[in-house]
């Protein structure tokens, strides 16, 4: 549905982009995540026809973003970064203003109109001023006039920042329903929502890609051992030490100290290994107090973190 | 350019939504009145002095001594006017970034400039239209001549049309209204006196500089003349700034 081939954008001196490439198929959701200023908004807006890139092609339901600017923007639903719209309007005037841009008949403007409505919950705000409405109810708006017209393709510039948490779950499962007819390329930079709403992620840093897969393959690929968070009471030296022995064990690094006597151990071992009761037999036969024991998993945030900062080390 | 309606119905709305329209009309309305009153009492003035000279009475003409002044004056407050008016076509949308969500919309650039155009012209027009009960006053107590009127009107519709480009160009250029406001009334103002240093500028480019002055092409249509060759200039340079506006937002595209 979606085609990105080697896109670059400068501003001037700056890269904001550079040698982007990806694909999403029909139905996907995408998120599309990287720290601030990383190019999610730029790469957005080239998929918007906002403006053109540098450099490289995209194509949005096999129409090309520069040549056929018109019919891929007719197939696509945008909802910018911030929600800007145009606050001297009620709501509903509004919609029926992107309505009749996007060409709606009026018969089947009156139809999504109330349809998007009801998707989004606007519909008991419908006759208030956009300028009043709270951050949440314009975010909304924005999506409802982005989902007018039945676009084969959303794109959506962090569409559950100010939002409460009960507004984000909503918007979520909106999105979410939206899956298998629409094609959802989603930016954030809220984790948790990635791994909840969307089936493949792509992690963008400074420019470039860094990552594309499923949430739960970036979890698994990256985590090339199992990791243990162990606290003893004992002295510290001699914990990291007699742990260090531990068959299986290949690394133990101390996290942090406590009250006393107690310490703060994570232990990496190989990935399949459970090493578990070993290390608990030495803490014991140690005549140490084993205070706690437990898998450290990788989330998503660890990856993140993990990637983002290889690329600086290796850029550096 | 199915989507020039919206987008036209939007921006008018606009202008009457907010206190622009209204505040810029009733400013405009004001100052023609006064302009109406005291060309009329002038005119009323030389009248009764004429009353004692049949050969200055034989030269009076209620629409050459009321109307074609007020006309002239019209033209002066445009110019202080219009960039009110103007400012706002792609400001506010630039700074509001509204103008990701038109942009993306399925939408010609053109179709957006021409629509935003229109609206304003149609406020113009509106404006323009209810200063006609000073040319109705008349015709009730007087006998003025209806064609210099309608050529008037005529040269004032056009004048301002020019106006409105000049300032949507101006809008396009930047984010900040003031800004949009502060450039295109200068260039208004130069356009204007671009015309006085013909006199000394020597017959070439004396002439060449009369021929830019935006109100020196005015001049004509109150007098009841209505020459091609102004029609055109003021169609040339509507069609240029429109143009430019065009280029403008092109090139607020590329740059992001």
């Amino acid at each position: 549905m979606i085609e990105v081939e080697q896109l670059s954008k400068t501003y001037g001196p700056i890269k904001a982009i550079e040698d982007v490439s990806f694909v999403v198929e029909k139905g996907e959701i995408l998120g599309f995540l990287g720290p601030n200023g990383a190019g999610k908004t730029t790469t957005m807006r080239i998929l918007t026809c906002f403006m053109p890139p540098t450099s490289g092609t995209a194509r949005v339901a096999g129409y090309d973003i520069f040549n056929e600017s018109l019919q891929v923007r007719r197939r696509l639903g945008y909802v910018p970064e911030n929600a800007p719209l145009y606050t001297d309007m009620p709501v509903v005037s509004f919609l029926k203003f992107a309505a009749e841009v996007k060409g709606l008949s009026r018969r089947e403007r009156l139809r999504q109109i109330g349809q998007v409505m009801d998707d989004c919950g606007i519909k008991d705000v419908q006759h208030r001023y956009i300028g009043k409405l709270s951050k949440g109810y314009r975010q909304r708006v924005a999506l409802a006039q982005a989902l007018l017209g039945n676009p084969d393709v959303l794109i959506l510039d962090e569409p559950t920042i100010g939002l409460d948490p009960r507004q984000i779950i909503d918007i979520r499962q909106l999105i979410k329903g939206l899956a298998g007819q629409k094609t959802v390329i989603l930016s954030t930079h809220i984790l948790p929502e990635v791994s909840m709403t969307c089936q493949r992620v792509i992690i963008i840093n400074r420019g470039r890609l860094v990552a594309v897969d499923t949430p739960e393959n970036l979890t698994t690929k990256l985590q090339t051992s199992s990791r243990l968070l162990v606290r003893v009471e004992g002295p510290a030296t001699e914990v990291v030490r007699a742990l260090g022995v531990v068959s299986g064990v290949q690394t133990v690094k101390e996290d942090g100290g406590g009250p006393g006597q107690v310490v703060t151990c994570i232990i990496e071992s190989k990935k399949d290994r459970d090493v578990r009761k070993d290390v608990a037999a030495a803490v014991v036969h140690q005549n140490w107090g084993l205070l706690e024991l437990r898998p450290v998993d990788l989330t998503l945030e660890d990856v993140f973190v993990r990637l983002v900062t290889e690329e600086k080390e290796s850029t550096a | 350019m199915s989507s020039f309606w919206p987008i036209f119905k939007r921006e008018l709305r606009a202008y009457f939504v907010s206190p622009i329209a209204y505040v810029v009309m009733v400013m405009f309305l004001t100052i023609a009145g006064y302009f109406f009153y005291s060309s009329f009492a002038f005119f009323n003035f030389i009248g009764f002095q004429a009353m004692s000279n049949p050969m200055m009475a034989r030269n009076l003409n209620v629409t050459e001594g009321v109307l074609r002044p007020l006309y002239g004056n019209l033209g002066v407050v445009l110019l202080f006017i219009m960039p009110l008016l103007t400012m706002r076509l792609f400001a506010e949308e630039k700074k509001q970034g509204t103008i990701e969500l038109l942009l993306t919309y399925p939408v010609r650039d053109l179709a957006a400039v021409l629509a935003k155009f229109a609206a304003c012209l149609a406020v113009y027009t509106v404006m323009l239209a209810l200063t006609a009960v000073y040319p109705v006053l008349l015709i009730i107590f007087a006998q003025p001549e209806v064609g210099p009127i309608l050529a008037g009107y005529l040269g004032l519709f056009l004048l301002g049309a020019a106006f409105i480009a000049l300032g949507a160009l101006a809008s396009s250029l930047t984010e900040n209204q003031i800004v949009a406001a502060a450039i295109s009334f200068g260039f208004l103002l130069f356009f204007w006196v671009i015309g006085w240093s013909s006199q000394f500028a020597g017959s070439g480019i004396g002439g060449l500089l009369s021929h830019l002055s935006l109100l020196e092409h005015f001049d004509s249509f109150p007098k009841g003349i209505i020459d091609t060759k102004d029609v055109i200039f003021y169609l040339n340079f509507l069609v240029f700034c429109l143009f430019l506006t065009l280029r403008s937002l092109e090139s607020h595209r590329w740059r992001g």
